[in-house]
């Protein structure tokens, strides 16, 4: 700007940040009308996993301002050649959110992924007792729950996934070898003239069977070792989906189940809640996946 | 030159139709600049002022105003009864009668006094008056400093707006405000036709920091400083008869600009020596062009509340009395000299 000497023009200068200011667009957000860009890690509302709860307390017992109620019973499990044992059923899960602080303890604490936050917040009542959120409201909000957000680049991926992305490539890999071996297995054949099982021609031949018949008896022997091994091999495209679902696995960041979100979106559940249950669903299939293996092997 | 529009034959005609007009004028003029002020105000703090009401907030005065008569009148029980209700009323009066010696257009104006801006300025010196009353009768110290403070700022600042009004005047011959207008018209600097605006920059300049100063807007609100005197001599007002001061507050903007428009900027001629079209299509373009002047002018008024901080009383005064009134003093006699010499 001109020289300090100069009088009157920082009054100048002053008007010169108030035009420039009109001239360029206001910050204002149209709030209703617009809703707001929240930050993934919005402490909006708590929703509640419902599945994942054991009824431990200790969302209960943290709470600064004691707005979680939580009922609880025993329910008997009979167990097959043992004795029954107990099981915790979650009768009751309220949060009060016109007591609630929303200093996020509960869902810091909890063992087993059971609470989360999300970004909603728009969820005024006129009565204050609505702001008591029942067990099923929570567990409506998990819906609105944005999903992890992408891990940062190097990072270690977190175990289950690693295992999940190490079984499909392990299933792919043995579907690939397996599909090899056919191929090679016919490759060989089809070099022969008129195939036959050699082993059972030489040894029969030894035993004295004449040649032609014992020629046909090979024969047979190895067109049907030949369709049994075709059996085993399965569909001759199966190493090629094996292959891309391992693919498929490592390329997506956040791990969604493609099917169900393309769905949900479709019957006009919002985007954001649908790759949630997507994400929840394909996390399930993955670690029942990994529950089969562990018992398989 | 023409006449006036409202020239007409039964004289109670046209005087009801005169007065029709000038609370119409009073009224547009004042919520077209007050939603003026609440837009360019709201973009320059980088915000998008009101946005509901109808279409961009263009309903929104008119909403404040319907609230407004809503509102219970409060008379505070120390309060001067009478003087109290009628001060909002002697702050508006002023407003209405300037306009109607104000040209809008050629032959847009209600009455062409030959004493024009003689008696415009005049009127404008009653606002003083209301603001008085109020501060007085509200039993409000407050309301009462900023009455003060308020009759002691508009009696320093109309004189240099009455100086730079006389510069004016001498330059132009006659005290007529369609007049001046006609004389800017054939007014030439050096051959080019020019606006008085231009050789009287110091007039326009003076006319303009006194006009903020007789509305009472920032930098120069210190009669009505809501940091320090809470709203000064409208504090203990509610309702309609707050609605009172504002309205006459914007319409102050309407006319004071009106005015500088037509002593230094040429009125409704686009420029001095361009003529406009005969007929209803020049008043039109007329009325257009004098209106854009004013909207221009009140437009500044808002950047520079938007732009400069309230000044402090004492401040006020030593720019009034040793800058302002020397310059105007000054300004006469240069014009005056030139005036001879020319």
């Amino acid at each position: 700007m001109a020289a300090p000497s100069l009088p009157g023009s920082g009054l100048l200068k002053g008007l010169r940040v108030t035009l420039k200011t009109m001239l360029s667009p206001a910050t204002t957000a149209q709030y209703p009308h617009v809703k707001p860009e929240l930050p993934p890690r919005t402490r909006g509302v708590i929703a509640l996993m419902e599945e994942n709860c054991t009824v431990c307390m200790l969302c209960a017992k943290e709470c600064p301002d004691w707005c979680i109620y939580i009922d609880s019973s025993k329910e008997t499990v009979p167990v097959e050649g043992g004795r029954t044992r107990t099981r915790n059923v979650l009768d009751r899960f309220a949060i009060d959110f016109a007591l609630c602080m929303y200093c996020g303890i509960c869902v810091e604490v909890c063992p087993f992924d059971a609470l989360f936050w999300s970004p909603e917040f728009e969820y005024a009542e006129v009565d204050i007792r609505e702001l008591t959120h029942e067990k099923d409201r929570l567990r409506a909000w998990m819906d609105t729950v944005p999903p992890p957000p992408p891990l940062e680049e190097g990072a270690v991926p977190p175990a289950e996934i690693e295992a999940g992305i190490a079984a499909a490539r392990k299933e792919a890999e043995e579907a690939a070898a397996k599909a090899k071996s056919v191929a090679e297995g016919g490759a060989a054949a089809e070099a022969q003239g008129p195939q036959i099982d050699e082993e059972l021609f030489a040894r029969l031949v030894a035993e004295g069977t004449p040649e032609r018949a014992a020629r046909a008896k090979a024969k047979a022997a190895f067109v049907k070792a030949q369709k049994q091994r075709a059996a085993e091999g399965g569909a001759p495209t199966a190493p090629a989906q094996g292959e891309a679902k391992a693919g498929e696995a490592e390329a997506q960041g956040p791990q969604i189940d493609e099917e169900l979100f393309a769905r949900l979106v479709a019957e006009g559940t919002p985007e954001r809640a649908a790759r949630a249950k997507a994400k929840a669903a394909f996390v399930k299939a993955q670690k029942r996946r990994e529950r089969e293996e562990e018992g398989g092997q | 030159m023409a006449t006036s529009v409202f020239a007409l034959e039964p004289l109670w005609l046209a005087l009801l139709l005169q007065a029709l007009a000038a609370v119409l004028l009073f009224l547009i003029g004042a919520l077209v600049v007050g939603y003026l002020e609440h837009k360019v105000l709201a973009h320059m703090q980088d915000r998008l002022g009101p946005m509901e009401a109808i279409w961009h907030g263009i309903g929104q005065l008119p909403a404040d105003g319907l609230k407004f008569l809503q509102k219970e009148d409060i008379i505070p029980t120390a309060a001067d009864r009478w003087v109290f209700a009628l001060a909002p009323a002697v702050a508006v009066v002023p407003g209405v009668v300037i306009i109607a010696v104000l040209p809008f257009g050629p032959g847009l104006w209600l009455t062409d006094l030959d004493a024009g801006i003689f008696f415009a300025l005049a009127a404008s010196g009653v606002t003083v008056l209301g603001t008085l009353m109020a501060g007085w009768s509200s039993a409000n110290k407050f309301s009462l400093m900023g009455g003060l403070r308020g009759a002691a700022q508009l009696i320093s600042y109309e004189l240099p707006l009455v100086l730079a009004a006389a510069a004016i005047v001498i330059q132009a011959g006659t005290l007529s405000l369609p007049g001046i207008v006609e004389a800017q018209h054939g007014f030439t600097l050096f051959g080019v036709p020019m606006i008085y605006g231009v050789p009287h920059i110091i007039g326009l300049g003076l006319f303009f920091v006194a006009a903020l100063a007789e509305l009472s807007r920032p930098p120069f609100d210190m009669p009505i400083a809501d940091s320090e005197l809470i709203a000064g001599h409208m504090t203990e007002y509610t309702g309609m008869r707050y609605a009172f001061f504002m309205l006459s507050e914007y319409a102050g903007m309407v006319i004071l600009s009106a005015l500088a428009t037509v002593l230094f900027l040429g009125g409704w001629y686009p420029w001095p020596g361009v003529g406009l079209p005969e007929g209803a299509a020049g008043m039109v373009l007329g009325f257009v062009i004098t209106f854009a002047k004013i909207l221009v002018l009140s437009a500044i008024m808002v950047w520079l509340r938007a732009t400069f901080p309230r000044m402090r009383e004492d401040q006020l005064q030593r720019l009034s009395w040793s800058v302002l009134i020397p310059l105007g003093l000054l300004n006469v006699v240069l014009v005056a000299t030139a005036k001879v010499w020319f």
